[in-house]
C-alpha cells in the first residue's frame, strides 16, 4: 500500500512541470480514449437510427415483425415475420449453451483442481489454438464431415439445426473452459485446504466448496459463449440449410439473424425494404450482446461483494 | 464412506474424459484439415489466380490480400490499442469517464463481427463514398481488433513491477518519459505476444470483411508497384476478397468444379497461417521476455 503512495506522490510533486514530452503524451492517450469512445457510441447510433427504419420509413408492422414467421419480402404482398430467424439464433445459441456448459466447466475444473500441470502443459495450448481457428474453416469442416453424416446417419438433407448447434458448440467450448478455469484459479486457496482438513474427498470439495463460490464468474463464462454464439455467421450459414420456416425438429433445416444478413446484405437494394430489414436484424443482435454484456457486468459487481 | 471415495473417483474420470474430448476435437480437426490440405497445397496453388467458373485456380490473390489487410489494420490499430492501453493502466483515474470507456471496450469486444461488417458497410463504404476497399476493411478490423489490443496492452502494463515505475519518476522523469523509456520496454514481451496472437485472429476473421473489403479482387498486376493505379495490388482504395471470405465463397456459390479442392488447399494454408502466428507468439515471447531480462 506504501508502494502505491510513493508513486503516487511522486505524479503529484510532478504536476507543477508542464514539459512538452507530458503535454505530448497525454494528448496521444487522451485521443485513444475518445476514439474508442466515439467508435462505440457511432456504431450503437448509426445502427439503432439505420435499425429502426424499417418501421418508421418501410412501414413495417413491429408485431409482425417480431412475432409472424411469414417472411416473404419479395412476394407480390411482401411480408416481414422474422420470428423465424429470432427462433433459430435463440435455438442454437441457448443449445449450444447447455451442451457447452458441462463440458467447457467440467474440462475447466480438470485443468484447475485434477491436473492442473497437464493443463498447463497441454489443455492451455490446445484451447489457445482452438478459439485461433477461423469460423470458415469450422464450418467447412461442418459441411464436409458433419453435415454428409448426419445425411447418412438419420437422412434428410443433413443441413439442420444440429449441424449448427454442434459447429457453434465447438467454438465455443474454448471461451468456456478458459473463463471458466480462470473464474477457478481466482478462487482464494485457503477454500480448498479448509475443506480437504475437514476430510472432504476431492470430488466433495469441488461440487459443495470450489463451483459454488465460483458461480457468478462461471455464469459469466457462459454467457460471453453465448455472446459468440448468437453473433456467429459465416459457420452457422454453411450448414445449417437457411430456410426461412421455423424448424420442426432438430434434424430440419433452420436459419438465423445472422445467416438471413449474410445471404441477403450483398443483393437486397440499400435502401429498401426487404434491406431495411436486414438492417434491424442487425439492430437486434446489437441489442442482445449488449444485454448479455450488462448481464456479466451485473454479475461482476454481484463478485466484488 | 465407499459412496463418497466412489463418487469422487467417478468424477475424476468423467472430468478427465471431458478434458480428453477437448484434446481429441482439436487433434481431429488440425489432422483432418492438414491431411487434405497438403494433396493440394503446392507452389503453383499459391502463386496462381484463383478462377471463378474454371477449374485449376489458386489462392495468390487471396493470400496477398490478407496480409495486405492485416498489415494496414495492424498499422491502425497498434498506435491506437497501445495509447488506449497506456491510457487505461496510467492516466485513467478511477471515476465515471473510465467506468464508461471500460463498458465501451466491453461492448466492442462482444460486439458480433457481422455487425461490425455491417457498420463497416454503413458508415466507410457507403456514408464516405470509398466503396468496398481494402481501406474500409481494415478500418472495421480495426474496431473489431481496438478492444483485444487495449486490454493486451493495460494487463501488460500493469503487470510490470511497480519498483521500476517509481525507480523511473525518482530519478525526475516525467510520467510520459517513464512510460516510454521505463514501463513499456519492459511490458514489450507480453505486448508483443498480444500483437501476433490479434494477428492470427485478424488473419481468420471472414464476416466483418464481406460487406467492407468486399468479395472480389481486381485483376491484379503484381509488377505495378504505384500504389495509386487500380491494378497494382498496393492500392488501398480496390476491393480484396481474403482467403477466409474466398474459401466461404467457393462453398455457398459451388461454381467452381474442383470447389472441394480450393477449400481443402485454402483451409490449410489458413490454418498454417493461424498456427505459425501462434507458436511464434509462445516461442518469440519467451525469448524475448529472456533476452530482456537477462535470465
Amino acid at each position: 500500500m506504501d508502494q502505491g503512495r510513493a508513486s503516487e506522490r511522486l505524479l503529484t510533486q510532478r504536476k507543477g512541470q508542464k514539459r512538452q514530452s507530458e503535454r505530448k503524451g497525454k494528448i496521444i492517450v487522451y485521443t485513444a480514449a475518445t476514439i474508442t469512445i466515439v467508435a462505440t457510441l457511432a456504431v450503437t447510433f448509426f445502427l439503432t437510427q439505420r435499425g429502426l427504419q424499417s418501421f418508421f420509413v418501410s412501414g413495417i408492422n413491429p408485431l409482425e415483425f417480431f412475432t409472424s414467421a411469414n417472411w416473404n419480402p419479395s412476394g407480390a404482398d411482401p411480408s416481414y415475420g422474422a420470428l423465424a430467424f429470432i427462433f433459430g439464433s435463440l435455438a442454437v445459441t441457448l443449445l449450444s449453451a447447455i451442451i457447452v456448459a458441462p463440458l467447457g466447466i467440467g474440462t475447466a475444473i480438470f485443468m484447475t483442481e485434477i491436473a492442473p500441470r497437464w493443463g498447463k502443459r497441454i489443455l492451455q495450448p490446445v484451447i489457445e489454438i482452438l478459439v485461433g481457428i477461423p469460423s470458415v474453416v469450422y464450418g467447412y469442416i461442418g459441411l464436409t464431415v458433419l453435415v454428409p453424416w448426419i445425411r447418412d446417419t438419420f437422412g434428410g438433407s443433413g443441413y439442420s439445426l444440429v449441424a449448427g448447434v454442434v459447429v457453434v458448440s465447438v467454438m465455443i467450448l474454448p471461451t468456456v473452459t478458459t473463463l471458466s478455469a480462470d473464474s477457478l484459479k481466482s478462487l482464494p486457496d485457503g477454500l480448498r485446504d479448509s475443506s480437504y482438513a475437514l476430510g472432504a474427498t476431492r470430488w466433495q470439495t469441488i461440487r459443495r466448496v470450489l463451483l459454488p463460490a465460483a458461480i457468478p464468474g462461471l455464469l459469466t463464462a457462459v454467457i460471453l459463449g453465448m455472446a459468440r454464439a448468437i453473433g456467429e455467421a459465416l459457420a452457422i450459414q454453411m450448414v445449417i440449410g437457411n430456410t426461412r420456416i421455423i424448424p420442426d425438429s432438430l434434424l430440419d433445416p433452420a436459419a438465423t439473424m445472422t445467416t438471413i444478413i449474410t445471404l441477403n446484405m450483398g443483393h437486397t437494394t440499400f435502401g429498401s425494404a426487404e434491406n431495411n430489414v436486414l438492417w434491424t436484424l442487425g439492430l437486434l443482435l446489437m441489442v442482445m450482446s449488449y444485454i448479455l454484456v450488462l448481464t456479466v457486468r451485473y454479475l461482476a459487481s454481484r463478485r466484488k461483494v | 464412506m465407499q459412496r463418497r471415495k466412489l463418487a469422487d473417483k467417478t468424477a475424476t474420470v468423467v472430468l478427465t474424459m471431458f478434458a480428453a474430448i477437448i484434446v481429441i476435437i482439436l487433434t481431429a480437426l488440425l489432422g483432418y484439415v492438414l491431411s487434405l490440405g497438403i494433396q493440394q497445397v503446392n507452389w503453383d496453388f499459391l502463386t496462381s489466380k484463383s478462377s471463378s467458373f474454371r477449374a485449376g485456380g489458386g489462392i495468390q490473390d487471396q493470400l496477398f490480400n490478407s496480409f495486405y489487410i492485416l498489415l494496414w489494420t495492424m498499422i491502425f490499430t497498434i498506435p491506437l490499442g497501445l495509447a488506449g492501453g497506456i491510457y487505461m493502466a496510467e492516466y485513467a483515474k478511477d471515476n465515471r469517464i473510465t467506468a464508461f470507456i471500460r463498458i465501451c471496450i466491453e461492448t466492442l469486444a462482444s460486439l458480433p463481427s457481422i455487425v461490425l461488417g455491417m457498420f463497416g458497410l454503413l458508415i466507410f463504404v457507403n456514408a464516405t463514398g470509398m466503396g468496398y476497399s481494402i481501406l474500409a476493411g481494415a478500418l472495421t478490423l480495426t474496431i473489431f481488433n481496438l478492444p483485444i489490443m487495449i486490454r493486451t496492452c493495460e494487463n501488460a502494463l500493469r503487470a510490470v513491477p511497480l519498483e521500476l515505475k517509481e525507480g523511473g519518476l525518482a530519478l525526475g522523469y516525467t510520467h510520459w518519459r517513464t512510460i516510454t523509456t521505463v514501463l513499456l520496454p519492459s511490458a514489450f514481451p507480453s505486448i508483443l505476444t498480444g500483437i501476433i496472437l490479434s494477428c492470427g485472429l485478424v488473419f481468420g476473421e471472414a464476416a466483418a470483411l464481406l460487406y467492407s473489403a468486399g468479395m472480389t479482387t481486381p485483376k491484379l498486376d503484381f509488377g505495378n508497384l504505384n500504389p495509386f493505379a487500380s491494378d497494382s495490388p498496393l492500392n488501398i482504395m480496390r476491393p480484396a476478397e481474403t482467403l477466409s471470405v474466398h474459401i466461404w465463397k467457393v462453398n455457398s456459390e459451388g461454381i467452381i468444379p474442383d470447389l472441394r479442392d480450393v477449400a481443402d488447399g485454402g483451409a490449410a494454408v489458413l490454418v498454417t497461417v493461424i498456427l505459425i502466428f501462434n507458436i511464434s507468439a509462445r516461442v518469440f515471447g519467451s525469448w524475448l521476455h529472456k533476452k530482456l531480462t537477462a535470465k
